[in-house]
């Protein structure tokens, strides 16, 4: 599927491979520079991956390891996306993190995360003692003793930043091919050809942001930096009921191997509980088990006993790209006209819009020229799907002006009719039911479509010309 | 219209006959208010018959009875508004927004009839992949009466009324049921409709078992079925699974509003008139007691409308005060009693019970303080149905002593 392309006869100037957000804030900024960029994705769409199925927090980095790329990348993310966010009109809830030490051994731990935030450049970090952790969380379980607080953790709405780059890229006149495996890559005149199923891209310069798939990239080009170990996270939403037991978001102490199990907020009013962290073969199993599920539930009662009395929205995993090294594993080899970004783990939604700069900068270095002048790009106004800004079927300006926005489709999320028709409306509209979900959030709530669930489908399929069978992958 | 003397929030059974209750006997303007496009709750998209047959003493189908409640309430002088969604209520003030705006309204008294739903997939904590092809009984009759196409092979969870219904259902989609699985040991509908169904559709029913897994990418392949008595695990081959009943009231409304929740139920705790823990907002129908019938919810709307009434324009006994009595507690097999609170002087017309298990005795006892008020034996004990008792049962009970107890001998 051709989203849009740019007189894309002929050579372009960049292939950037994979369209989760790290892919779609390079495409971003490439083609603002004036370069012109294909963004190819296997999926049906963009932040189709790991991007759609993190733990939505906005970073700091100040538990990152200090002088390591990621460390740099993370920090200058935060000030850039937290801008770009307030300016798309993307959730962003300041909510601030607590990290809770529940033993003798997390306790004495704080001191020395304290003085990694301050190497890491991160100077508001703040021990607490379990008076002040109380204060602030009165529904903690008993057993929390001691705190480090961090006030610029906030929760984001991760799917719309995909959406955002991948819009504004497009508008800037990238190119979007969805459904596009890159089967290939071979050397060829001035750069490389890009072998897809549907046709061959030749392009000057080649960007790996393929996250799960970037080390099978990586050997396209005969390179062999790194190994992909898909590491599984399962993770429980609750129901907004929910909501009223935290302030902040609850982390618990580092440790080498994950950050552990935290309870965040989410910017659609619900509560996450997780991730598990589990090394894996397969690279497409995200399925949830019976076993994680009973592991983060025990963490749940252990951190917030009153979170597992409320029901489950939503269960689901996501597999991150991790790498067994500790920083981002981004490359430029000149040579080969190619720059990799591998290795980019939970904080990389935070960090995209600092590695799309950082991957800029390296494809200068490397003697990069694009082909187009630099374009003023428009930072595209998305729709306000946060609990903390005003929805649209609470706004009376909105509903006066169009009706359909005092339409309710679903219920459960308060998703108006009107919304629903702009989402197919969209520069990027949706390619199915799950892309519908993340543009809106429709049936995303906790009754799963038993209200709105065929409603939502009709709409669909009135709007868009769908057919209903291809929607929900109806047996033929 | 602005200012009702009632908001009934919900145009399903128990809110439609309790509008229908309210303006007929001359409360003043009652308005109904219902987020869907279309009044008449759930039986509307049922379309077996037997609806009507408690309240309204005859047998229609689902669209039909709906449509009738509707032009009842209608008829007695309420108002009913579809596409109307109340964001809130708060300090005796609803927002209400619908195509014409928001509005706030102030009435006397707000009537929460928000009924159940079925839980679905993710609140059972059932682990897998997240494919297509999952639904609610609830979601598949809205789906097949659009028309919109199915699967082939569908397992059912559950062996309820409303579970044979899914059967019915997705038959009539020309999808075949491989298997209906249930934890209890045996099934707990009406031995017909199981018979029926086991021999006549030859639908398999699984007891003692439970669905413990789901797989495919893209659409449901497979569903994994563990014998709870041995086990052992199967995956049978299904491109869609049915999750029915295990109802679940739609409280969101109510406890935003404040409204105390019965642990049990998880409806809001109310006394026999409706009222709930907080002043000027009511409860009824399915919203309390999830997953009775269609004709119990419209009865319970209109039992909590007459007392309404009755008390209105009164000084004994404010209508709209929180709801007190004595508190009912259930113990044994017994696992939920809706009323939660109780007044013995003015007892409610019945008690419903649920019980969690098959193979108990099926005598209620009453008592208080450990002396037995009275008995009542039931036709059945099942799980997942209606136990209904009459509220005489606990008439004789002190107003001044201990919670009174119900317990299955």
């Amino acid at each position: 599927m051709t989203v849009t392309e740019r007189a894309a006869d002929g050579v372009v100037d960049v292939v950037v491979v994979g369209a989760g957000v790290v892919g779609c804030a390079i495409a971003r900024r490439l083609a603002g520079d004036g370069a012109r960029v294909v963004l190819v994705d296997r999926a049906g769409d963009v932040g189709a991956g790991t991007s759609k199925a993190n733990t939505a927090i906005l970073h700091t980095g100040f538990d990152t390891v200090p002088g390591s790329l990621e460390s740099q990348l993370v920090a200058r993310g935060h000030e850039l996306l937290s801008a770009y966010a307030a300016e798309a009109g993307i959730a962003v809830d300041r909510t601030g993190a607590l990290l809770v030490a529940w033993d003798d051994e997390q306790e004495a731990a704080l001191p020395g995360l304290a003085a990694k935030a301050e190497a890491n450049g991160y100077t508001e970090a703040v021990l607490v003692d379990a008076a002040e952790v109380r204060r602030r969380e009165p529904h903690l379980g008993p057993a929390a003793r001691a705190g480090l607080l961090v006030p610029g953790e906030w929760a984001i709405d991760p799917w719309s930043v995909s959406l955002a780059f991948a819009t504004e890229a497009v508008a800037a006149g990238a190119g979007l091919r969805l459904d596009t495996p890159v089967t290939g890559v071979v050397p060829g005149g001035d750069g490389l050809e890009v072998c897809t199923p549907d046709a061959v891209i030749r392009t000057r310069w080649l960007v790996n942001a393929a996250g799960l798939g970037a080390d099978l990239v990586d050997r396209m080009l005969g390179r062999d930096d790194f190994t992909v170990v898909p590491r599984r996270g399962q993770l429980l939403v609750f129901d907004k009921a929910a909501r009223r037991l935290l302030t902040h978001i609850l982390l618990p102490v580092p440790t080498e191997r994950s950050k552990g199990v935290l309870v965040s907020p989410t910017t659609w009013g619900n509560v996450l509980l997780g991730p598990t962290a589990e090394d894996l073969e397969d690279r497409t199993d995200t399925a949830t088990t019976a076993d994680g599920t009973a592991d983060l539930l025990a963490a749940g009662r252990r951190i917030l006993p009153l979170l597992v009395d409320e029901e489950v929205t939503a269960a689901y995993a996501g597999l991150r790209a991790a790498t067994g090294r500790r920083d981002y594993c981004i490359r430029s080899h000149p040579d080969l006209h190619y720059v990799t970004v591998g290795g980019i783990r939970s904080t990389g939604l935070t960090a995209s819009p600092a590695i799309a700069e950082h991957v800029a900068g390296l494809l200068a270095e490397a003697g990069a020229q694009w082909s187009g002048d630099p374009v003023a790009t428009a930072v595209p106004s998305m729709p306000p799907l946060g609990e903390s800004q005003l929805r649209p079927m609470r706004d009376p300006v909105r509903i006066a002006a169009d009706p359909e926005y005092g339409r309710a489709l679903c219920h459960c999320e308060q998703v108006s009719r009107g919304e629903v028709r702009d989402a197919c409306a969209a520069p990027l509209p949706p390619g199915g039911l799950e892309g519908l979900r993340r543009r809106t959030r429709a049936m995303n709530g906790r009754c799963q479509g038993f209200y709105c669930g065929a409603e939502v489908v009709a709409l669909l399929v009135e709007l868009t010309g769908a057919d209903p069978a291809a929607l929900t992958a109806v047996p033929r | 219209m602005s200012g009702p003397a009632v908001l009934v929030v919900g145009a399903g059974p128990a809110g439609l006959t309790a509008a229908r209750e309210l303006a007929r006997r001359g409360v003043g303007p009652v308005l109904v208010v219902e987020r869907e496009a279309e009044a008449g709750g759930v039986p509307r998209h049922c379309d077996h018959t037997g609806f009507g047959l408690q309240d309204l003493r005859r047998s229609l189908t689902g669209p039909a009875y709906a449509r009738l409640l509707v032009r009842r309430a209608e008829e007695a002088g309420a108002t009913v508004a579809v596409s109307t969604t109340v964001a809130e209520v708060c300090d005796g003030a609803a927002t209400l927004v619908g195509p014409g705006g928001i509005e706030v309204v102030r009435p006397r008294a707000v009537l929460l009839a928000t009924g159940a739903r079925e839980r679905p997939r993710p609140a059972r904590l059932v682990p897998g992949d997240r494919p297509a092809g999952v639904f609610t009984t609830g979601q598949l009759q809205q789906w097949v009466r659009r028309g919109l196409p199915v699967g082939r092979r569908a397992v059912v969870v559950g062996a309820e009324h409303v579970s044979y219904s899914a059967v019915l259902t997705l038959r009539h989609a020309g999808v075949r049921t491989v298997a209906m699985v249930t934890d209890l040991p045996r099934h707990q509908s009406l031995a017909g409709f199981a018979a029926l169904t086991r021999w006549g559709l030859r639908v398999p029913l699984r007891t003692s078992a439970r669905v413990v897994g789901l797989h495919g990418h893209g659409r449901l392949e497979t569903v994994e079925v563990r014998d709870l008595t041995t086990g052992a695990v199967e995956r049978l081959a299904a491109d869609t699974v049915v999750f029915s009943a295990d109802w679940v009231p739609d409280h969101d409304l109510a406890r935003r509003a404040g409204v105390g929740l019965d642990p049990s139920t998880l409806g809001p705790r109310t006394d026999a008139r409706g009222r709930t823990s907080v002043p000027g907002v009511l409860a009824a129908g399915n919203l309390v007691h999830p997953g009775e019938t269609a004709g119990m919810a419209a009865l319970a709307g209109r039992d909590v409308a007459r007392r309404l009434v009755a008390t209105w324009a009164t000084a004994a006994g404010d209508p709209v005060a929180p709801a007190s009595g004595l508190a009912v507690t259930v113990s044994g097999p017994l696992a939920s009693v809706t009323p939660a609170l109780v007044d013995p002087a003015d007892p409610p017309e019945r008690l419903l019970l649920r019980t969690d298990a098959f193979g108990t005795g099926r005598t209620v006892v009453a008592t208080q303080d450990g002396v037995e008020l009275g008995r009542h034996r039931l036709r059945h004990a099942t799980p997942g149905r209606a136990l209904r008792v009459p509220g005489a049962v606990v008439a004789g009970a002190d107003p001044g002593g201990g919670p009174l107890g119900l317990t299955l001998a």
